[in-house]
């Protein structure tokens, strides 16, 4: 169990540093699908069968399709972004890495747990969890529709062409603007 | 199997678990201030929000409580909401300024 629980860590390790690091963004997607489908593993291996199978649909399924569908209709598959400045580049790292230490350090001693509740098996099936999402949450579960209406409301909004858009199609910038803006 | 799946959970220590979520956190912390591609920043909030619920299910996991596992289920509500949303300023922005650069986003007036 131990062997696979650092397998899959490496995975999800190696693949979130690849998100950061590739240079054409459909590697980053499909790096960031392989970490999403390694920590589906670490469910299955905490026995929450439940959240791995949501994961697996919503994530892998849903989501990482519309990014790629974005990245496929705006063109945008090629490496052409510029690198940040060098000095913003070390102090992403530093701070990254500065702040993993931090939270390390604060589970330095180890973390006692005493189990609230008597160990149950079921916990993380089908049956428990919907038992409490459809007693216990039901209201937070409805008012989530209403926060979905909205997105899509919001999404139909923002994403529609507005006319002046329509009829004049927005000239792309010229090199000095683009690299005034940059600067 | 009951003796076999409560091995399977507490073999595992959980602060590998913890200090595997704090790992992914910082890196996708990284990420949005390493990148100026607006959607590997996206990606990297993504990278965020799962470390946060991977947390959360170790947790629950150890205490054999499923209300943690609810609101990790929530959390995956609300990232869904919230990917289509970005994507659709991505799109936005991309009309507009034809770019997906946030450096380019430096003034308040497009």
């Amino acid at each position: 169990m131990l062997a696979l629980f650092y397998l899959f860590a490496a995975i999800s390790v190696i693949s979130a540093l690849v998100v950061v690091s590739a240079r054409n963004p459909i590697n980053s997607v499909i790096a960031l699908i392989v970490c999403f489908l390694s920590i589906a593993g670490h469910y299955i291996l905490l026995n929450a069968q439940f959240l791995a199978m949501v994961h697996v649909i919503v994530y892998t399924g849903a989501i990482m399709v519309l990014f790629l569908f974005v990245i496929m209709l705006l063109n945008l598959n090629k490496a052409t972004e510029p690198m940040k400045s060098l000095a913003t580049r070390i102090a992403a790292v530093t701070a990254g890495g500065l702040f993993f230490l931090t939270l390390a350090a604060a589970i330095r001693n180890g973390i006692q747990v005493q189990a609230a509740n008597e160990f149950d098996a079921g916990v993380g099936l089908v049956r428990s969890v919907g038992h409490v999402l459809f007693t216990e949450f039901l209201l937070p579960f409805e008012v989530s529709s209403v926060l979905f209406l909205s997105a899509i409301i919001g999404v139909v909004m923002l994403a529609k062409k507005e006319k002046h858009q329509a009829e004049a199609p927005v000239e792309p910038l010229t090199e000095a603007e683009r690299a005034r803006r940059t600067a | 199997m009951e003796q076999g799946i409560i091995t399977a959970i507490r073999t595992v220590p959980l602060d590998h678990y913890v200090l595997l979520s704090f790992l992914l956190f910082s890196i996708g912390v990284a990420g949005v201030v390493f990148r100026r591609n607006t959607i590997i920043i996206l990606m990297c909030v993504e990278l965020m929000l799962n470390s946060v619920n991977l947390l959360l299910t170790a947790f629950s996991a150890y205490h054999s409580d499923p209300r943690a596992q609810v609101f990790v289920f929530f959390i995956m509500l609300v990232a869904a909401a919230e990917v289509t949303v970005g994507l659709s300023i991505l799109v936005m922005m991309k009309r507009n300024v034809d770019s997906v650069d946030v450096n380019q986003l430096n003034r308040l007036k497009g």
